[in-house]
C-alpha cells in the first residue's frame, strides 16, 4: 500500500511526516512532509522549515513510508460502525435537558 | 469488462468531485478528479513553486550589500521563507502524482514557467522596498483567496503561506517609508524603483479577463476565485493610500476615483511587454534559470554523498 504523498519512485531522498507540539500540554499535530536522506537531517530540516517562527517546541519525524493509511474507497463500510448510534452522544438524551448538573 | 468497470467508477467518482465542489468541500489527493483537474494544478502549485525559488535570486542580489545589520538578517528571514514557501507547495504538487526530480528538471530545462516578475533585475536598495510593497503586496492579493482553493494540499500550504507574507510586504513598505523619509537622493532612489515596479507588479495578476483562458474553468472548479482584473482592481485601489502614505507617486496619470463605480480608475498596461518577458526575452531570464541550473547540479554530490552516508548507516530502516 503507498503511504499519503510518497509517489516518487525517482525521488534521491525519502519523504517524511512532520509532526509538531506546538506547547507543553498539547498533542503533536501533522504540520507537513519533507524530504531528507536520514532521521537527524529530517529533524533539522524540520526545524528549518516548520519553526521558524517558534511554531513548536518539539518534533517527531516519521519515515512516509511507515504510515499505513485506511483505504479511502472502502470509507463508508470502514467507518460504517458509528452510523446510526447517536446515543453516544450526550446530546442524545434530552430528557434531562432542564435538570442541573447533568 | 475493466473498461466497463473503470467507466463507471468514473461516473461515480465525477458525481461525488461534483458534489464536493457544489458543497464548497476540499478535494483531497485519494478522491477521484478529473484528468484536467489534477493536470491544471500540477501546472499552477509548480509554476507557484518555481516561482518562489527563483524570488530568492532578485533578493539574494542584495543580502551582503543591505545597508545595516539589521536589514541583512530581515533580507535573510525573507529568503529563507521564500525558500520554505516553495517547498510546501512542491510538497502540495507531489500529492498530485508528479515527483520533484521531474518538476526540478522542468525549471532548470525552462519547460516550466515561474512568475515573470522575477525576471526584472534590482539594481538598487530601494528595489527591495519595491519588491515587499508592490510585488508581495500583489502576491498576497492573488494568494488569500487560493487559501479556499478547492484542492486540500494547496489550499493547507497557502494559509501558511499567507500568515508569513504579511511581514515581507510590511518590511518592504518600510524599506521605502525610510528612503522617502531621508534625502532628496533617498526620495529619488525610492521614486524611481516604484515606477519601474508599479506596472509589472500590476502585471502579476495576468492578462485581462477576456484574453485568460483557462480562467473560467479554473474558478468553475474552485481553485480561482476571483477573476484576474477584479483581483488587480482590488489591489490598485489598496495601492492608492497606501502610496499617498508613502509620499510616492504611483506612474500613471490615468489614476483618479471614480466615484460612480467605488474603484480607482487605472491606465491600461503594456501587455506586449508582459509577452515579451514571459517567452524568455526580460531582462534576467536566461541568468535566473542557470543560476538556478548551476545551483542544483553543483549541489547534487552532496544530495548523493548525504543519501550514501544515510544508507551506510541503517539501510533497512529507511527503503526508498
Amino acid at each position: 500500500m503507498t503511504s499519503p504523498g510518497d509517489f516518487g519512485g525517482r525521488e534521491t531522498w525519502p519523504l517524511w511526516e512532520v509532526f509538531l507540539r506546538s506547547s507543553r500540554g498539547l498533542s503533536h499535530l501533522h504540520a507537513g512532509s519533507l524530504h531528507a536522506p536520514d532521521e537527524t537531517m529530517a529533524l533539522r530540516n524540520a526545524r528549518d522549515l516548520y519553526t521558524r517562527r517558534a511554531e513548536g517546541v518539539s518534533i517527531w519525524v516519521v519515515p512516509a513510508s511507515a504510515i499505513t493509511a485506511s483505504d479511502p474507497d472502502a470509507r463508508g463500510a470502514f467507518f460504517e460502525s458509528p452510523q446510526g448510534k447517536e446515543f453516544r452522544h450526550a446530546t442524545y438524551y434530552t430528557e434531562s435537558d432542564a435538570v442541573p448538573h447533568l | 469488462m475493466v473498461d466497463a468497470a473503470g467507466t463507471m467508477e468514473d461516473e461515480a467518482g465525477a458525481a461525488r468531485f461534483g458534489e464536493l465542489l457544489a458543497g464548497e468541500q476540499r478535494v483531497e489527493p485519494t478522491d477521484w478528479m478529473p484528468e484536467g483537474y489534477r493536470k491544471t494544478l500540477i501546472r499552477q502549485i509548480s509554476q507557484h513553486a518555481h516561482s518562489e525559488i527563483i524570488g530568492m535570486q532578485p533578493e539574494g542580489n542584495w543580502i551582503t550589500r543591505a545597508p545595516s545589520l539589521k536589514r541583512k538578517a530581515i533580507l535573510m528571514a525573507k529568503v529563507q521563507d521564500e525558500a520554505g514557501h516553495g517547498l510546501y507547495l512542491y510538497s502540495a504538487a507531489q500529492t498530485l502524482g508528479i515527483d520533484r526530480e521531474t518538476m526540478f528538471e522542468q525549471l532548470i530545462t525552462g519547460k516550466a514557467k515561474y512568475s515573470s516578475i522575477f525576471n526584472y533585475t534590482t539594481p538598487t536598495w530601494a528595489d527591495m522596498g519595491s519588491i515587499g510593497w508592490l510585488v508581495d503586496g500583489a502576491a498576497i492579493c492573488n494568494q488569500v483567496p487560493l487559501c479556499r482553493a478547492s484542492y486540500g494540499p494547496y489550499g493547507r500550504a497557502m494559509v501558511r503561506i499567507c500568515k508569513e507574507e504579511a511581514f515581507h510586504q510590511r518590511q518592504g513598505f518600510e524599506i521605502l517609508l525610510e528612503l522617502m523619509r531621508g534625502t532628496a537622493e533617498q526620495q529619488a532612489m525610492a521614486q524611481e524603483s516604484v515606477n519601474r515596479w508599479y506596472a509589472p507588479a500590476l502585471m502579476m495578476f495576468g492578462p485581462p479577463d477576456d484574453d485568460s483562458p483557462n480562467s473560467k474553468q479554473s474558478m468553475a472548479w474552485n481553485i480561482k476565485r476571483f477573476s484576474n482584473d477584479d483581483l488587480r482592481q482590488r489591489f490598485v485601489d489598496m495601492l492608492v493610500p497606501q502610496a499617498e502614505i508613502l509620499g510616492v507617486t504611483l506612474p500613471d496619470p490615468a489614476i483618479k476615483w471614480n466615484e460612480k463605480r467605488g474603484h480607482y480608475d487605472f491606465g491600461d498596461l503594456d501587455w506586449t511587454e508582459f509577452y515579451e518577458v514571459l517567452a524568455g526575452r526580460g531582462p534576467a531570464n536566461t541568468t535566473r534559470v542557470a543560476r538556478r541550473r548551476t545551483a542544483h547540479e553543483e549541489g547534487a554530490w552532496v544530495r548523493e554523498a548525504a543519501r550514501a552516508y544515510a544508507d551506510t548507516q541503517h539501510a533497512p530502516r529507511i527503503a526508498a
